[in-house]
């Protein structure tokens, strides 16, 4: 039996370069940053532009970040009206890192200050990790599968690979997909810093000889997978397919790569097999790219480990978080959805404040400009990264439209 | 901790459940906890105010008989006396 192909059908984001999915890539592509004070914050985001008052008190900041990203995936798959499908037939799989932790940390403040009997009773629906599936589900009454899933930084690729399989095992026509955070927060700023990862400088500059940590950014990027033969029925608008998925795990360290990123280049290995694409016939990475010493180093061991040195030497790589920081879970969702977009405009978007090369790291990662794309094939192949604490290793790949 | 007035109290629990999601002019005294789309996770929060303000202490059978704003006003109201 033939496998169900997996096409993305529409595309939504909030990041911190802007409420929407075509201005996260306009302006990386320029070469803007989202990064200010040493933070990715969505400035420009306001709930109460969106959201009804009852939705904004019955959940976290997080899930408000994902039910705007996911009224622009929906009406961009044309789905602003009446459901293409019965609506137990669409899941729905959101990452997360933490959940709603600025809830959290403010309802302890309640109980810590006025005791047990003050603390909210939407304290559990607000910060618990499956409470954005929860709320894309009931606005968007998706009744398939519904549920979150957390490999902290490799949890937005971690959904989209979970959709696509939900699907091709027939499980869900539709996957409403992708993921959110919103961790800007005095315990989750404390905790990074304690454990070294967050840049002291405040800068996030990828593969550059500098680099010094990761910077904190929020956000939320959802996508709609179909079954390809139900979409190009319903003439849907495709941004496209789902070629291939696979993830691993170091079983290492808590919280370090493993340095010779030998899983990390399983992961790589086995989507392509998934994929079945050769490495000379990827136009692009987007790196997960972190502008932490290890991750970067390890990543790009890995990458020439998989496409060898001199295919991995052609290949344009570059990261998204050079613009918009680090957005933890919700990061492989937005990461995804930047290099659809990517595709579809030809661009190669660069891996900003990469101005000083690390001489261990000899790859193009597109530094500072962006550059035009040019595919290989008929239609663009990119590969997208995304390794989490805990070891986690995800590599999605993409196959863009022709 | 205010006086219970009739007044008072109605003022408070309107605001309270305005603050949930109707809109302030729906909150009227005959208005139905259905019709303004108010759930028993609200009428928690409206305990909650309710016990701090004024130190009247709603259980959930209190709570389960309600089923308009003037029942929750009138509760509390004679309860606080």
């Amino acid at each position: 039996m033939t496998r169900r192909r997996v096409v993305i059908t529409g595309v939504g984001a909030v990041t911190p370069l802007g409420v929407g999915a075509d201005v996260l890539l306009r302006r990386w592509v320029a070469g803007e940053s989202g990064i200010a004070a040493g933070e990715g914050a969505c400035r420009d985001f306001a709930a109460g532009e969106h959201l009804s008052k009852k939705e904004i008190r019955r959940s976290d900041r997080f899930a408000h970040l994902a039910m705007v990203a996911s009224d622009e995936a929906l009406a961009s798959a044309g789905w602003d009206g009446e459901k293409p499908y019965a609506s137990e037939r669409i899941g729905c799989v959101l990452a997360t890192g933490i959940g709603g932790l600025g809830s959290l940390e403010e309802q302890h403040d309640v109980l810590r200050d006025s005791g047990a009997k003050a603390v909210s009773p939407l304290s559990v629906p607000l910060f618990m990790v499956n409470a954005g599936a929860a709320a894309l589900s009931m606005r968007h009454g998706l009744r398939g599968p519904a549920y979150s899933v957390g490999s902290a930084c490799a949890a937005g690729s971690h959904a989209i690979g979970t959709a696509a399989r939900m699907i091709q095992t027939g499980d869900a026509d539709a996957v409403v997909t992708g993921g959110a955070e919103a961790t800007l927060t005095p315990l989750a700023r404390a905790s990074f810093v304690s454990a070294g990862a967050l840049s002291p400088s405040g800068i996030s500059r990828p593969f550059d000889a500098r680099r010094d940590g990761f910077v904190m950014g929020e956000g939320a990027g959802i996508l709609v997978l179909e079954d390809a033969e139900r979409a190009a029925e319903r003439g849907a608008p495709v941004l496209g397919e789902v070629r291939g998925y696979a993830s691993t795990s170091d079983a290492y360290h808590l919280t370090a790569t493993e340095p010779e990123g030998t899983y990390a280049a399983a992961a790589l290995a086995a989507a392509l097999r998934d994929a079945d694409v050769a490495p000379a016939q990827v136009d692009y990475v987007n790196a997960h790219g972190t502008s932490t010493e290890l991750n970067d180093a390890s990543e790009t061991k890995a990458l020439k480990r998989v496409l060898g040195e001199d295919v991995a030497r052609d290949v344009p790589v570059s990261s998204l978080k050079s613009a918009i920081g680090h957005l933890l879970g919700a990061a492989g969702a937005v990461e995804a959805i930047a290099t659809l977009l990517a595709m579809r405009e030809r661009v190669l978007p660069p891996t900003l404040g990469l101005e000083q090369p690390d001489p261990e790291l000899d790859l193009d990662y597109v530094p500072l400009r962006a550059r035009p794309l040019q595919p290989r094939g008929e239609r663009p192949i990119a590969l997208s990264n995304s390794f989490g604490f805990g070891g986690h290793n995800v590599v999605l790949c993409l196959e863009g439209v022709a | 901790m205010p006086t219970a007035t009739p007044e008072a109290v109605e003022a408070r629990i309107v605001e309270a459940l305005a603050s949930f999601g109707p809109d302030i002019e729906q909150v009227t005294r005959e208005a139905t906890f259905e019709e303004l789309d108010i759930d028993s996770l609200d009428l928690v929060e409206l305990a909650q105010i309710v016990e701090d303000d004024y130190g009247v202490e709603l259980k959930g059978d209190d709570m389960k008989n309600l089923k308009t704003v003037g029942d929750a006003i009138d509760l509390v109201v004679a309860r606080a006396s």
